[in-house]
């Protein structure tokens, strides 16, 4: 790959994007660069961020999980619930994490043997899994919890660098590497392809869902649980309406929404755009309402921009730009 | 059993199915909910579903087409502020310009979604995942932190969905209500009796073979779009005229709701089947549980929604599992009868070559 077909690749877009926006808020504010500001700036959303790399292999598999936002209310909920009955709180943790398997398994039973589409299956689980949180804590807020559970999303464990910054990026490498360089992975884009194909390849594609659905529910929880340790309390509605903004990241990233093709570079970049966006429009006193219709703008646009760039546009892809994203 | 449905078409049977859900939760409430079967209930109900009915028939005639409408929440919540800001600042207009203003407006937003879905090739998901952001921030943008507020609204609007058409018993039928289910026949008549509306389904069942007919299937999807704002602005005049007091977050989540209502209704998520009726019961439906579970004494109010995700999970899986098996008896027996005609024909042609 030449380096000028690499930069035409979505990745490379993304990248040129990146540079001009941290060099635009570079030149605004001298603040921008430091360490601090940019630990910060991911911290106010890194379990947004920790779901998106989880997701990702969701999409590329062809699938969807609306309940990823639910289920990181009903792990926080679940653990205020338990810490406020006495449950310590190590076992607590456990226990969240548990549930999310069970409730990623739910939706994996549903849309790999029952053979539901995972847009309605999640849908519904959307609903169901805050409903579960509401009823354990109702309308009450639930603080309190010991000092290192809340250190451990607060302050840094490794210099200035937090717990849920670490998580990130090994979470972040070990998905690299198993959508890269494993049989699970290539099987992850072969089925997000054509699942026909991969069933008469000889894959158990159902049960690769399920695993899949596993996964995310599973990284839910732990976003959950990582919520209520940088709050220091839940209440009934954390995380509402995740699901679409980590959706969003994902898109912009380039992973088609069709399955197939995608990558975790090209999440990661996404992460950074959105963080960096937010924050130079708010170094430039734009409201969080705005922000989102800017992000919102970018990415309709993402889906457009690579298609002007490499010509796809005379060759009028038949479904969607999906396919011409990930090239 | 098997039989007697398979000679009723899909459609009616999942209404027919929708319609037995409905009548058991209302047994089932009025053995557990003192004095629960009244002319009160379906007051409140209807009065709810009114706004949810058109919102669902809106996302109904998008995912027919094998699309989905994510930014109808927040178009409806831009036409509510919208409405009433030119209501508040112009006292005089009549029903006919505002509901016309609504209807223009929100068809002007489904337009938006309609050409970057339809003309640009976007997906809709993501195209509208973009605009639900967008119309929303557009709204914060417009409304200038402002709310609407009831006292400036002229009195006909804040009377008209509680204005009592006629009554029976205690059941009043209110206009709100009997406004949006004649939108809803009036859609259904047009989508089986028009031979334009057959587009619809056709392309959701298959985009290439509709393409392939002769189809315009880029103008079709356009359109969908285009009705399914103007039905959204409607929705949006509803809420304006139901609830008086809009701020910013009018509408909110209401692209999920209307989803849920749409598939619980029998509407399949990629496209090509689905009546709004459908989706108008399963409004009713979706909206009948929710009051109910709260009048429920030995249920807290608070497991409202866990009950409601595990019923379009249920009603989904059901509805799956009975199509599969329909189209598998119904298979089986032209099989038969296919088979005893053939050995049919074999032996009349034995006969014939014996003699």
């Amino acid at each position: 790959m030449t380096v000028l077909s690499r930069l035409r690749s979505w990745e490379g877009f993304l990248l040129a994007a990146l540079l001009v926006i941290i060099a635009t808020n570079t030149a605004l504010s001298p603040q921008f660069m430091t360490l601090s500001n940019q630990i910060n700036l991911f911290q106010l959303s890194i379990e947004k961020i920790i779901v998106a790399l989880v997701m990702t292999l969701i999409i590329i598999n062809g699938e969807i999980d609306l309940s990823v936002g639910s289920m990181m209310g009903l792990a926080a909920c679940a653990f205020g619930w338990m810490f406020a009955n006495g449950v310590p709180a190590e076992l607590a943790i456990v226990i969240v994490l548990l549930i999310g398997v069970a409730g990623g398994a739910l939706n994996g039973i549903f849309v790999a043997w029952v053979g539901l589409p995972s847009l309605v299956v999640t849908l519904a689980t959307l609903i169901g899994f805050r409903g579960l949180a509401r009823v354990l804590v109702e309308d009450r807020g639930i603080g309190g919890f010991p000092a290192w559970f809340n250190a451990l999303g607060q302050r840094g464990l490794i210099g200035d660098i937090p717990l849920s910054i670490l998580l990130f990026v090994v979470l972040f490498v070990v998905f690299y590497v198993v959508l890269q360089h494993t049989g699970f992975g290539r099987k992850t884009y072969l089925i997000g392809n054509n699942r026909e194909v991969a069933a008469f390849a000889g894959i158990d594609t159902a049960r690769h869902k399920l695993v899949l659905f596993i996964l995310s529910g599973a990284v839910s929880a732990l976003a959950g649980l990582l919520f209520a340790a940088r709050v220091g309390a839940v209440r009934g509605d954390v995380a509402n309406g995740f699901e679409l903004d980590i959706i969003t990241i994902v898109l912009l990233g380039g992973v088609s929404i069709f399955g197939g093709s995608g990558s975790l570079v090209g999440t990661l970049l996404a992460v950074l755009i959105v963080l960096n966006l937010r924050n130079g429009m708010a170094l430039m006193n734009v409201t969080g309402h705005i922000q989102t219709g800017v992000i919102g703008i970018l990415l309709i646009a993402s889906v457009i921009a690579p298609r002007l760039s490499l010509g796809v546009l005379l060759a009028r892809p038949r479904r969607g730009a999906g396919e011409g994203a990930g090239a | 059993m098997l039989r007697l449905m398979d000679r009723l078409n899909p459609q009616a049977l999942r209404i027919v199915a929708l319609l037995v859900v409905v009548a058991a939760v209302l047994v089932f409430f009025s053995l557990v909910v003192p004095n629960y079967l009244n002319g009160r209930l379906f007051n409140r109900i209807s009065s709810s579903v009114a706004i949810m009915a058109l919102v669902a028939t809106a996302q109904t005639l998008v995912i027919i087409t094998r699309n989905i409408d994510l930014s109808i929440g927040s178009t409806l919540g831009f036409v509510a502020f919208a409405t009433g800001s030119l209501v508040t600042n112009n006292p005089d207009l009549g029903p006919v310009v505002l509901v016309a203003y609504a209807m223009a407006l929100g068809a002007m937003f489904g337009a938006i979604n309609g050409v970057l879905v339809a003309y640009a090739r976007i997906p809709a998901i993501i195209v509208t995942l973009g605009t639900m952001a967008l119309f929303r921030s557009a709204l914060v943008e417009y409304s200038d932190s402002k709310s609407i507020s009831t006292a400036n609204l002229p009195e006909w609007l804040v009377a008209f969905p509680n204005t009592v058409l006629w009554e029976w018993g205690e059941m009043q039928f209110r206009a709100a209500f009997v406004a949006a289910v004649a939108v809803v026949l009036l859609v259904h008549l047009a989508l089986t009796r028009l031979r334009v509306a057959r587009r619809l389904y056709a392309i959701g069942s298959n985009p290439e073979a509709a393409e392939m007919a002769g189809i315009n299937t880029r103008l079709t999807v356009f359109v969908a779009f285009v009705l399914a704002g103007a039905l959204a602005g409607l929705a949006g005049f509803m809420f304006l005229a139901r609830f008086g007091t809009i701020t910013v977050v009018a509408g909110l989540g209401f692209e999920l709701k209307s989803v849920a209502a749409a598939v619980v209704g029998g509407v399949n998520i990629f496209g090509g089947s689905g009546t709004v009726i459908g989706a108008l019961i399963g409004a009713i439906l979706v909206d009948l549980i929710d009051t109910s579970l709260v009048r429920w004494a030995l249920v807290s109010e608070f497991w409202r929604e866990a009950v409601l995700g595990v019923l379009i999970l249920l009603s989904v899986a059901a509805d799956a599992l009975l199509m599969r098996r329909l189209i598998a008896a119904r298979r089986a027996r032209e099989h038969a009868k296919a088979e005893a005609r053939i050995e049919r024909e074999l032996a009349a042609q034995n006969g014939r070559a014996a003699s």
